[in-house]
């Protein structure tokens, strides 16, 4: 697949708590249609660079753009970019005392000032999609973690994004509950959804992914077609964390 | 003690005491209520921080806190005057207690307001949801329970002051029970008052704690 416009475009990013850097001078461009893979070790700051892609992260210098636009100087509308920039989260988040159908309601009736009817129409039609329309009227607490997953998919999904982030999504899950819902991120990449992934699930990133990054200490060390990135990698490190996937035989 | 006069006495009682909490609650909320959302919205973990609003709303609400109710109802009795046209009875009590809960309920509310999961929140922000809408439609409605049960402790509390407020002469259930058990030693008047007030306390604690309950989606 060639991607050629470019969606989100990030210059030289700089995050800083306040006792030195977390990400040093990132630099990526993520175009339409792409699926961009964020791997690394915990705490190298993948999770934190793609906070900072919607604002839930403020940056202390460098650039972002959406479409061409700057989305990180003081004037930026978050609430009418973050329209464009669905994101859905480790531990699902979704609203405890909403029923499904409402948890998704909310962002297309309340911020986007949809009609119901039609609202409800389509998150009807994403919860089929998902295999989810029977529990549209049950609470967050009588789903499975991986059921819960999907719900926060789609209700990131009915606010029509250009660009999903998803922030391990799988981490919290049972192994058994992993599979639906890497199915439902495999199926919006193959219809062309521009995604960025931060995962720990290797398998699924191969699969997934049209270009790897590989981040560690804060910057990005290696970047890469997946099928380049696992079968050779260029840098050391990378090397050596992939390795850390797979095991040798025990010998007997 | 039972003759006719006593009976009406007490009833009037219980409705003063039933009228001034209720009231104090209520206006206590109008005031309290936006005052704990912009402490819970101006804090530096909040969605808008805001040092120097919080930093304010911090002050007053300590400062009135530290205040001992006693003396407040003495403080205030200018304003009390300039309100209602005199500083006893029931509606004279109504304005300190309203001052006194005002800054009791912000802080209840800001506590509920800061029990809701920021990853909830977040996930508001995420679909671009604006201040307002995250105040009301999350913030708001995910602590419904925690709220409720505030409204519970803020009512017992309002309560409890009132009956002091019979001190100088505020009327009310507190108000008989100094008359009669302080001032003329009739021990048996001020057991029943303080019955009658102990089954408030115990009616309006369950109702709310019944009511918040109801409200509470996240349990089976």
């Amino acid at each position: 697949m060639v991607h050629e416009e470019k969606l989100l475009e990030i210059h030289d990013l700089v995050k800083d708590y306040g006792n030195g850097p977390v990400l040093k001078d990132i630099s990526l461009d993520v175009h339409k249609g792409e699926v961009v893979v964020l791997i690394g070790p915990s705490g190298c700051g993948k999770s934190t660079f793609l906070r900072c892609m919607n604002g839930l992260e403020s940056i202390q210098s460098g650039e972002i753009r959406l479409d061409g636009n700057v989305i990180t100087d003081k004037k930026t509308k978050w609430s009418e970019v973050r329209q464009k920039i669905g994101m859905v989260f480790q531990s699902y988040e979704l609203f405890p005392h909403m029923t499904v159908l409402d948890n998704i309601l909310l962002g297309p009736m309340k911020v986007q000032k949809k009609g119901k009817k039609e609202a409800q129409e389509e998150a009807e039609r994403l919860l089929e999609r998902v295999g989810l329309l029977d529990k549209k009227d049950a609470f967050p607490r009588q789903l499975s973690g991986g059921q819960k997953q999907r719900v926060a998919i789609v209700r990131a999904l009915i606010m029509k994004p250009e660009i999903l982030l998803f922030d391990e999504v799988t981490a919290a899950l049972d192994p058994e509950m992993v599979r639906e819902v890497l199915d439902v991120m495999l199926e919006l990449a193959r219809e062309g959804s521009t995604m960025v992934i931060v995962t720990h699930e290797m398998q699924f990133a191969r699969a997934v992914a049209d270009r790897i990054v590989f981040l560690d200490g804060g910057e990005i060390v290696e970047m890469d077609t997946p099928e380049n990135l696992f079968t050779q990698p260029k840098t050391d490190r990378a090397g050596r964390f992939l390795h850390t996937f797979t095991f040798e035989k025990k010998e007997g | 003690m039972w003759d006719k006069e006593m009976i009406i006495m007490l009833a009037e009682g219980t409705a003063d005491t039933l009228y001034m909490t209720l009231v104090s609650t209520l206006f206590g909320y109008i005031l309290g209520l936006p005052m704990g959302i912009l402490l819970a919205v101006t804090d530096k973990e909040g969605i808008r921080p805001n040092s120097f609003i919080y930093k304010v709303l911090d002050f007053t609400a300590n400062l009135i806190r530290s205040i001992p109710f006693l003396i407040l109802l003495i403080l205030v009795i200018p304003v009390t005057k300039a309100i209602v046209g005199k500083s006893y009875g029931p509606s004279g009590t109504v304005v300190p207690l309203v001052i006194a809960a005002a800054p009791f309920i912000a802080r209840l509310v800001e506590s509920s307001l800061k029990e809701v999961d920021h990853g909830v929140v977040e996930a508001a922000m995420s679909m671009g949801a604006g201040t307002g809408q995250i105040i009301w439609k999350v913030m708001l409605a995910e602590a419904r329970t925690s709220l409720l049960v505030g409204v519970t402790i803020a009512i017992g509390t309002i309560l409890g002051y009132s009956a002091m407020a019979g001190v100088v002469g505020g009327g009310g259930l507190g108000d008989i029970a100094i008359r009669y058990g302080y001032y003329r030693y009739e021990t048996d008047v001020m057991v029943v008052t303080i019955v009658i007030l102990v089954l408030l306390v115990q009616i309006l604690q369950g109702l709310g704690m019944l009511l918040s309950k109801k409200l509470d989606r996240r349990r089976a």
